[in-house]
């Protein structure tokens, strides 16, 4: 892995209007993605891991530029890509994929498999006739399906192998960035395995990189180089792999990870958990300051006034939190 | 004497393409005060299991065998009218999907003293003081207030409480539980299996948990059956399952899982192959077809094997070191 940025994100905002009454009044923002700023060094694997409403299927959307971002910028590859046109966009989908959560929902059922993993060869001109045909069959090698599948359709195949199928196409273009979003929560504990081997595998292999969204810890922890922690739109704590989890920092980091079940009987009778109360504000109107601090054990009056800013910690290690500022975590 | 013993329990769902057997002989017994946590994949026969206690399995659905005694009567010979009774008020179940499983048009409090009602003769004011205390115990705040409150007042979390307040008002015998926290974040998950843990220590209720998620199971469960293709494959200790499983898909399963307690760059060993499509179940053990210690004789009935201690397995090898066997290979 080189120290190559291949994606620049800073201040990322998107925040989706809410409108009341008749004539449609805009009353409020859910503030879905508040003020993000991270990077990708080229052949890691950055894990964003979220629960729900934390924004990171969002920052998945904006990157791609599915989305529209109210401000910010995204660079990839160097270059500026928040304003470009829709024709330079389409060019940049060659670099950058997307593998959707729900094998079910993203495959259109009227077209074979062969249709689906083709498409974007068409639709960017990369190979025609015999050719394409070609490619075609070894992008589903690629991923562990066959020839044979080929002229089949999308509701002959079960979970795993749909996804496989999302997976050769989002390959079709040899991009060099691919978002996961979500890419094995929809599937079962033994298929998961299988499908986390190939992305892996396939990273080595073709040289990618991988924006890997998940709210699974366990699974973000297997596949990353780098984790970042959202909770309400906002990044609290970014680290590599063996620091985020060995020695977390901010406080929701550390409920996250006491709050995973482990599969040992053993582990849970001896370990006693922090429990956090309450539930997840709502992005409309994030609490004042830290917006974690109405549920943080460790909150103390300037957290309720000061937002804490991104501070490295050493070795790339960084954490917004005032707690963790003023020495009470260590 | 068990509370709960289900007897070859044969459910199956007529569809266009033939019949699909759900669950296929299974039997089991819980007593009282017991958790028993049902693991499995989708298509399993877990949830299905769970119906058929309940007698909600619908048309196409059909129980077409056995028996299920609970507290020792036969329900599946019990009149509608014997089982509404049993229904919610000597069982109980929360289902994976608050949301659904609450009227939107009725208020919480509305929803819980219909229960008590119901079952226990209460009148309006007795159950609504009732409905009060109930969310109270499941820590609702103000529950005064929210008694009053929609369903879609509450957050995800707060609703699968009330379903839990809902379940427990009547003082039900047992509790099943379908993929409770499945729909919850992991910080409110964690919530709601305290909670559980401990409304079952006070009011002893026993418990089947169903779940695919092997943590909460270990969390929250003693005893485990693995499910597979529509029946039980192994059964045992929390600790037997988990340290000693002795059945290659519940190895399989425990290997296949990321879990934070091993070295993150360990490679995850899948279980190769598809689940099973239940149109086309393979004629002996269901997982032979994905199995890497596969005998001839796998593909005929597999009887049951008491490994001692109430450990059991479907399994031809499961007294076999299987892992040292697969090495050797």
């Amino acid at each position: 892995m080189s120290d190559e940025k291949l994606l620049e994100v800073t201040d990322l905002k998107k925040y989706f209007p809410v409108s009341a009454g008749v004539f449609g009044r805009h009353v409020a923002d859910v503030k879905a993605v508040d003020g993000v700023s991270f990077t990708v060094r080229k052949g890691e694997t950055l894990g964003l891991v979220g629960e729900s409403g934390s924004g990171k299927t969002t920052i998945g959307r904006l990157v791609l530029k599915l989305l529209e971002a109210t401000s910010g910028t995204i660079r990839f590859e160097g270059r500026d890509i928040s304003d470009i046109s829709a024709r330079q966009t389409r060019m940049l989908r060659r670099r950058m994929q997307i593998i959707f959560q729900d094998p079910y929902g993203s495959l259109n059922p009227r077209m074979t498999i062969g249709e689906i993993v083709s498409e974007p060869l068409a639709i960017h001109g990369i190979a025609k006739g015999k050719a394409r045909q070609e490619r075609t069959v070894e992008l589903l090698r690629m991923v562990g399906l066959q020839s044979s599948h080929l002229n089949r359709y999308p509701n002959e195949f079960s979970g795993g192998q749909r996804q496989r199928v999302g997976i050769a196409r989002a390959l079709a273009v040899e991009p060099q960035f691919i978002v996961c979003d979500e890419p094995v929560s929809a599937l079962d504990v033994s298929i998961q395995a299988q499908v986390l081997n190939l992305l892996e595998d396939l990273r080595e292999r073709l040289g990618l990189t991988y924006l890997f969204i998940s709210h699974d810890l366990s699974v973000v922890r297997h596949i990353s180089t780098r984790v970042a922690v959202l909770y309400l739109g906002k990044i609290f704590e970014v680290a590599d792999r063996s620091a985020l989890y060995e020695h977390p920092l901010h406080p929701y980091t550390q409920a996250l990870l006491a709050a995973i079940p482990v599969p040992n009987p053993e582990v849970q009778s001896a370990q006693k958990r922090v429990l956090l109360s309450g539930d997840v504000p709502t992005a409309m109107a994030p609490p004042s300051g830290c917006r974690f601090h109405p549920r943080c054990p460790f909150a103390f009056e300037r957290c309720s006034v000061e937002e804490p800013a991104m501070r490295d910690v050493g070795g790339g290690h960084m954490v917004a939190c005032h707690a963790v500022e003023n020495g009470t975590i260590q | 004497m068990a509370l709960l013993e289900v007897r070859n329990l044969r459910t199956t769902f007529q569809t266009e393409d033939g019949v699909v057997t759900a669950v296929n002989g299974l039997s089991f017994s819980l007593d009282a005060g017991q958790t028993l946590g049902i693991v499995g994949e989708s298509g399993s026969g877990k949830s299905v299991t769970s119906l058929s206690i309940m007698r909600l399995i619908d048309r196409p659905g059909r129980i077409e065998s056995g028996e299920i005694f609970f507290d020792g009567r036969d329900l599946l010979k019990l009149r509608d009218e014997e089982m509404r009774h049993v229904r919610g008020h000597r069982i109980a179940m929360i289902f994976q999907d608050p949301m659904t499983s609450l009227n939107p048009v009725l208020t919480i409090g509305e929803q819980i003293a219909e229960v008590v009602r119901l079952h226990l003769g209460r009148n309006h004011r007795e159950a609504r003081e009732t409905a009060i205390e109930m969310l109270r115990k499941v820590r609702i705040p103000s529950p005064e207030k929210r008694v009053d409150d929609y369903p879609h007042q509450f957050s995800g979390g707060m609703r699968q409480r009330a379903m839990i307040a809902m379940a427990l008002s009547c003082n039900p015998q047992l509790l099943i539980a379908d993929e409770p926290t499945t729909a919850l974040d992991v910080t409110i998950q964690a919530q709601v299996l305290e909670l559980m843990n401990e409304l079952q220590r006070e009011t002893g209720a026993a418990i089947i948990l169903i779940t695919h998620d092997l943590g909460v199971v270990a969390e929250t469960c003693k005893d485990v059956l693995v499910m597979y293709g529509g029946n039980m494959v192994e059964y045992g200790s929390a600790r037997q399952i988990f340290a000693e499983p002795r059945m290659p898909y519940t190895q399989g399963l425990l290997a296949s899982l990321p879990r934070l307690d091993a070295p993150a760059n360990a490679r995850l060993t899948p279980i190769p192959g598809q689940p099973p499509n239940l149109h086309r179940m393979p004629p002996g053990c269901a997982f032979a077809p994905r199995c890497t210690y596969r005998l001839e004789r796998c593909d005929e009935i597999v009887p049951v094997t008491d490994l001692g201690h109430g450990h059991l397995a479907r399994c031809w090898r499961c007294t076999e070191n299987l892992q040292a066997a697969g090495a050797a290979r």
